[in-house]
């Protein structure tokens, strides 16, 4: 046991090594790449399972080692194996290497897939690395390495302006939430002395660090623990696509749509509904049940209104893989709400079930991208039930554990803890009535993309000649869709396996208010597809006039969550312009500060030449021309050797100290 | 072989490799990397130094290298400035096809 948490560093190394060989291996040899990225991934999911069961059978263990000490400081990093990492460990290797199975089908024709395969692989080393870390630096470092992962797979085909500019946006938004989880992670290290999380009870989340903590107030009357709290919330913000820094999450969709599944939608953006759950006991800190900590109280609105407001945006869009973004950024929401009101087992439940049904669907809407030839306008598809019958089966799979139809879909019981949680939340109501409508309005746009991609007759030539893919694409999406069927076996209320093993202390929920908000949870769905249902029954008639029926029905709503809600042009009249201008201003400055000066310099060098002039005609003569002649002759010779060739210059200095090197060498033996 | 000499020889294969880029290669920003691989070489040699002297002092050589790292840092904005501004000017980051300082 001892010798697993030590040894816990390789699991994360296998990927980082596949991605080390990759990068060397010459660009024909992508299959090697891709095999060995699929092996390193595939056997870390082997270790992660053996860590897994350890888990299950003896409880947490961590280990310690110095990273390096200067002067009286010591800086310690350690790994730590406890239900939470285990689970996210298995998670993340077991979807990872299915999403790697699909890639090696989907990028098999781009010219390009080693490199794709090296990123990929950098990316689960990171995200491996941040799960297992057993102090907030290292979490850090490997936050800010699945960033980088990040933004270079979403601008994989950077020659396409909107893919590199959709990484740049993505990574300087999530760098402004960065920002405050950096301040956040300094003053918690000033605080408390330690950047471990558990140390022998010297660690930050330890009894002994929380309690010098607790009780004391900041500038303001903002408790202490309430202010670092906000501040590492501000990290989970922007890499959890919260709002209001969302902007980048659907933007991130212009990289291939494996990284979508898997950075985008299952493991990485929820790194921050991961890393609220690793703080929890920083982030509760002096709350009770009926007033619960105001860290926990901002959460939970700030997902109440993430899920809402991605739903909503979800129900207009008319990109395949847009309407799935917004769905994440709503799911997520629901995470953040789940974590705050019912503590960290319930957020990370539902992580974990999202997380197999959202990669599912996501692999989906790529076998249906690959089928129709790179088409993802849902308004120029249609009727790929009969022409991808496996496709359709297991999106049909993922589509209704999203929606959370009642019983088999491991989504129904995820989100109906969470509503759970949400009903007795002692501070407001109204997250749980927000919940319970987005759980609605869920259920509705994904009826409404079901029958816009499936049901009834193609609506455009790619659509029409579609195909299945070969198995290497389907396989790995039925393995999906039977685990998003079976995780429900144990997440259900009457048998929580999985909750308890993330959370032993929490207390089993009374059996009579279970009932109430199942009921309430399969109606909200049975609401939302049925409202789907009918409205967009005769799609086919309703697209001849060129408008969505929604569209119809209720047109300024319509336009208004076709656009987002108009977030993206607010930045870009607020933020984006006052940027420009403060650029624009240092800009002016530097222009006419750069020319007095100039003038300045010319002033003075025309009066020392004024100078230098008089008493050059003065006190010299002509004769000393003939000196000059010989000077410029010599400088002629000379000036050859300048020619404007930098390293040409940088070689003959070179040159001269090994020269002088060598020199010195041969006096000090001699 | 004694870990000071192991360390040094990392050092000066940092160094020959950071040298070897800056000479050769013909893209400016690749010139750039090379002198930074041979600046954090010398910090290499600074901390191998430091660490098996004979009176290491603590923090003498972490902070000199800090201050190296940051100014090495300030060091390659301004060079990542002049690149964007010769490449705004001639449209081209390739060394030898900059040559306005022929004598």
């Amino acid at each position: 046991m001892e010798n697993l948490a030590k040894n816990l560093w390789v699991i994360p190394l296998l990927p980082l090594l596949a991605a080390t060989v990759g990068t060397f291996l010459p660009r024909r040899l992508h299959r090697v790449t891709a095999g060995l990225s699929v092996a390193a991934l595939a056997t870390a999911a082997i270790l992660a399972a053996a860590a897994f069961l350890s888990v299950v059978r003896g409880g947490a263990l961590y280990s310690n080692v110095p990273w390096f000490e200067t002067g009286t400081l010591s800086v310690r990093v350690g790994w730590i194996l406890d239900p939470l990492s285990a689970a996210m460990l298995l998670m993340i290797t077991v979807v990872g290497t299915l999403i790697f199975i699909f890639s090696t089908g989907y990028m098999a024709e781009d010219p390009d897939s080693g490199r794709f395969f090296c990123f990929l692989s950098l990316f689960a080393a990171a995200m491996l690395g941040l799960i297992l870390s057993n102090s907030l630096l290292l979490l850090f470092i490997c936050w800010e390495l699945v960033g980088l992962a990040s933004y270079l797979l979403i601008g994989f085909w950077y020659s396409r302006p909107p893919a590199a500019d959709a990484a740049r946006k993505a990574f300087l938004t999530t760098r402004i939430g960065d920002l405050g989880f950096l301040v956040g992670l300094i003053w918690l290290y000033s605080e408390s002395g330690t950047v471990l999380f558990y140390d022998q009870g010297a660690g930050c989340l330890e009894p002994a660090a929380l309690s010098g903590i607790a009780g004391r107030a900041t500038a303001g009357g903002l408790a202490l623990g309430t202010a670092i709290s906000l501040l590492l919330f501000c990290g989970a913000v922007g890499k959890s696509g919260q709002l209001p820094l969302h902007v980048w999450l659907p933007d991130a969709m212009e990289g291939p749509t494996p990284v979508s599944a898997l950075i985008h939608a299952a493991t990485m953006v929820a790194a921050g509904v991961f890393l609220m759950a690793r703080m929890f006991p920083l982030v509760a800190l002096g709350g009770s049940a009926e007033l619960p900590a105001p860290a926990l109280v901002v959460m939970a609105w700030t997902g109440a209104l993430t899920a809402l407001f991605g739903a909503l945006t979800a129900v207009a869009q008319t990109d395949i893989k847009r309407i799935l973004a917004y769905s994440t950024i709503s799911q997520l929401g629901f995470m953040m709400m789940g974590l705050a009101t019912g503590g960290p087992a319930v957020g990370m439940v539902h992580l974990l079930t999202h997380a197999f049904f959202k990669a599912l669907l996501f692999l989906g809407a790529g076998s249906v991208i690959h089928g129709c030839h790179g088409e993802q306008d849902i308004r120029h598809l249609g009727g790929l039930r009969r022409r991808m019958p496996l496709t359709f089966a297991t999106y049909a799979v993922g589509m209704m554990a999203l929606s959370g139809v009642p019983v088999f879909f491991s989504g129904f019981w995820s989100k109906d803890a969470i509503l759970h949680s949400l009903s007795h939340w002692a501070p407001s109501r109204v997250p749980f009535l927000l919940g319970v409508l987005t759980a609605a309005v869920t259920a509705f746009y994904m009826t409404r993309q079901m029958i816009y991609v499936f049901a009834g007759t193609s609506r455009g030539p790619d659509s029409a000649h579609a195909h299945e893919g070969s198995p290497v694409l389907t396989v790995p999406l039925g393995i999906l869709a039977g685990a998003s069927i079976a995780l429900s076996a144990v997440t259900t209320p009457f048998r929580p396996w999985l909750e308890h093993f993330l959370s032993p202390a929490s207390t089993p929920s009374e059996s009579g208010s279970v009932w109430g908000i199942l009921i309430l949870s399969a109606l909200a769905c049975g609401a939302g597809l049925a409202a789907g249902g009918i409205l967009y029954r005769n799609l086919g008639v309703a697209l001849k006039t060129g408008r969505d029926p929604l569209e119809r029905w209720v047109p300024r709503m319509y336009t208004l969550m076709r656009d987002r809600f108009r977030f993206d042009e607010f930045y870009r009249a607020t933020l984006v312009k006052w940027v420009g201008a403060a650029a624009w201003i240092s800009a002016a400055l530097d222009q006419s500060l750069g020319s007095v000066f100039r003038d300045l310099a010319s002033f003075a060098a025309s009066a020392g030449s004024w100078l230098s002039r008089t008493v050059d005609q003065g006190v010299l003569n002509a004769s000393f021309d003939d000196g000059c002649q010989a000077a410029r002759d010599a400088g002629g010779l000379l000036s050859r050797t300048h020619d404007g060739q930098p390293q040409r210059s940088l070689r003959i200095l070179i040159a001269g100290v090994i020269a002088l090197a060598a020199g010195l060498l041969f006096l000090a033996t001699s | 072989m004694s870990a000071a000499t192991l360390h040094l020889l990392l050092a000066a294969a940092m160094f020959c490799i950071g040298l070897a880029g800056a000479l050769c290669r013909r893209n400016a920003i690749l010139v750039l990397i090379g002198i930074e691989l041979m600046l954090n070489a010398a910090n290499l040699n600074f901390l191998t130094f430091w660490k098996y002297g004979p009176q290491p002092q603590p923090l003498d050589g972490p902070v000199f290298v800090l201050f190296s790292v940051a100014i090495a840092a300030a060091e390659a904005a301004v060079g990542l400035a002049l690149i964007i501004a010769i490449h705004r000017r001639y449209r081209t980051t390739q060394l030898e096809e900059i040559s306005r300082l022929r004598g």
